[in-house]
């Protein structure tokens, strides 16, 4: 009794998650004037003309691949700067260890509306503006200090001792790091990576802010479809579904480890 | 935290990190302190101005009214987040497929891109083709959300309720994972009501977690930008505008330089007092572990 009055609460609050997302789905798949003329609850004249669209428009498709390359960029600098830095904040005292880990945690909390103003003239300056990389570099603002945070959470899960051992069976920094250590903490990895993956991809006000054309991400053509004639919703719908794809297939590989990613690996 | 090795070098592990954020972080920073001090005309006509730009922004209505919005709504995203992801998380399955299903079905407006949250509340409720609109209206509500202001404001409460309460529910759920099985046996023995394992075993063990969940539900609701951009476009009036949108209407719409600098730095403030109770935070519970 109990235990089914609780499935239906949480049954509830999944269909109140999944409808709007339902709503935009069945929006996609309709074309505009029917949008605009009638009200359904499911598409009548089921098309696929709005997905077409978007994978061949030259104004829709390159901006998913310009969000695809920053973000990987990004994934990667964070991935490549974080780990060592992670290592030696888990393992290693040293002067001003605290303060830096907190200076790292105020970028995280830090509004990107404040760095507005000035990423938008330090890129122009050094002719970086509209590139992929001026997004993902500006990105590791945050996602650099994320992934040393999680990271550090992982690996001081790991015993000490491990890397005694290594060290007293000859092993150095490099190898044990690369053979021995990064597969025990795998599994943080995967989740660091999904949260740099995560928080570049969500991200719309530096991305817009410092591209204009050939950087454009996806998030940016979007709010720029409106027309002479108004909004083409299915247009829009289906651009937003596709941006969902990426999200919904990683987010099943780090389940279990979601919210400890969250808690910056530290629950 | 205390056996950690004495070892200086390790700062040449660290230097990769120190330059890049130093990079993003340091030297934006540094111009906005320049900026918020001289009023700039050019690239050669510029001059020091003191704490003029503070007294200017400090004195300005239109940022005090936006300050006190967006103290309104983080405190009302907290006050129905964090007992409904409370109250949720101790709806889920413990273990089976259920488990793994709901997690991801939770974690879904999670990894939406923020714009594009703001575009699904848009196409769900606008009263011409959206469902939840015409359903209001069918109803006999008056409800519309680009013209009337508490709608609008109540709709991006639900937006944001919608978009970050899975938040609350996967940290808790966490915590409540990691309680031991005995407890809840203990409590059984002694026959103990629902309410009191609630309040004596599950609430002090989730107090780590919530107290997370408290402050990163505070600090994103408080640099909110995307959603109501796309939404609302912070109206109607200003009825929507928060904290970061009046900085980027400043800054980039505007050009005006030196307020938005100034304005830049009081927010930062903000957020840095918030991120060292954070921090405390975490350090307790590490410890405490």
């Amino acid at each position: 009794m109990q235990s089914n009055r609780r499935y239906i609460i949480l049954g509830l609050w999944m269909l109140f998650l999944l409808i709007p997302i339902y709503w935009m789905i069945n929006m996609s798949l309709r074309p505009n004037q029917e949008i605009l003329s009638v009200f359904s609850l499911w598409p009548r004249e089921l098309t696929l003309q709005n997905y077409f669209t978007v994978f061949t428009s030259d104004s829709w498709y390159p901006s998913y691949i310009n969000s695809t390359l920053y973000v990987f960029l990004n994934v990667v600098i964070s991935l490549a700067v974080a780990l060592p830095a992670a290592y030696a904040f888990s393992r290693y005292n040293f002067l001003g260890d605290k303060h830096l880990f907190f200076w790292l945690l105020t970028n995280i909390m830090a509004p990107p509306a404040v760095f507005l103003l000035p990423f938008f003239q330090l890129y122009q300056s050094v002719g970086l503006f509209d590139t992929h990389f001026a997004v993902a570099f500006a990105h590791t603002l945050f996602t650099v200090p994320l992934a040393v945070w999680i990271l550090e959470g992982f690996m001081s899960g790991v015993p000490k001792e491990i890397d005694e051992t290594a060290y007293l069976d000859g092993y150095s920094w490099p190898r044990f790091f690369i053979t021995i250590f990064l597969p025990l903490i795998r599994s943080g990895v995967g989740v660091t990576a999904f949260f740099c993956f995560m928080f570049s991809w969500v991200e719309l006000l530096l991305a817009r802010t410092l591209t204009s054309v050939d950087a454009k991400p996806i998030g940016v053509a979007m709010t720029q479809t409106e027309s002479a004639s108004g909004f083409d919703w299915g247009l829009l719908a289906a651009a937003g579904v596709v941006t969902l794809i990426p999200g919904a297939l990683v987010i099943w590989f780090v389940r279990k480890h979601i919210a400890r990613g969250f808690a910056l690996g530290r629950v | 935290m205390d056996s950690k090795r004495e070892y200086q070098w390790a700062w040449l592990m660290v230097l990769p990190v120190v330059l890049v954020v130093a990079f993003s972080a340091i030297m934006p920073l540094m111009t906005v302190v320049n900026y918020s001090l001289q009023d700039i005309f050019g690239p050669d006509s510029r001059f020091f101005v003191g704490t003029e730009w503070f007294k200017e922004v400090l004195r300005d209505a239109d940022l005090h009214a936006a300050l006190l919005r967006q103290f309104g709504f983080s405190a009302a995203v907290l006050a129905i987040q964090i007992p409904l992801g409370v109250g949720l998380a101790l709806c889920m399955p413990k273990k089976g497929v259920w488990v793994s299903v709901s997690l991801v079905v939770l974690a879904l407006p999670l990894l939406i891109p923020w714009n594009v949250v703001g575009t699904i509340w848009q196409i769900f409720s606008r009263p011409d083709i959206g469902l939840s609109g015409s359903l209001l209206t069918n109803l006999g509500i008056d409800y519309n959300y680009t013209g009337d202001s508490v709608d609008a404001w109540l709709t991006v409460l639900i937006m944001d309720v919608w978009h970050w309460t899975s938040l609350v529910i996967l940290l808790c759920y966490a915590g409540l994972q990691a309680i031991p099985d005995a407890y809840y046996q203990a409590a059984r023995i002694d026959g103990a009501s629902r309410w009191a394992v609630f309040r004596y075993i599950e609430l002090p063990k989730l107090k780590g977690v919530l107290l997370i969940a408290v402050l990163l539900r505070f600090i994103f609701s408080f640099r909110l930008y995307a959603e109501p951009f796309v939404l609302t476009g912070g109206g109607p009036g200003n009825a929507t505008t928060f904290l970061s949108q009046s900085l980027a209407t400043m800054a980039i719409g505007q050009f005006d330089l030196g307020p938005a600098a100034a304005f830049s730095l009081i927010y930062f403030l903000i957020i840095l007092l918030f991120s060292y109770i954070f921090y405390l935070t975490i350090l307790n519970m590490d410890r405490g572990e």
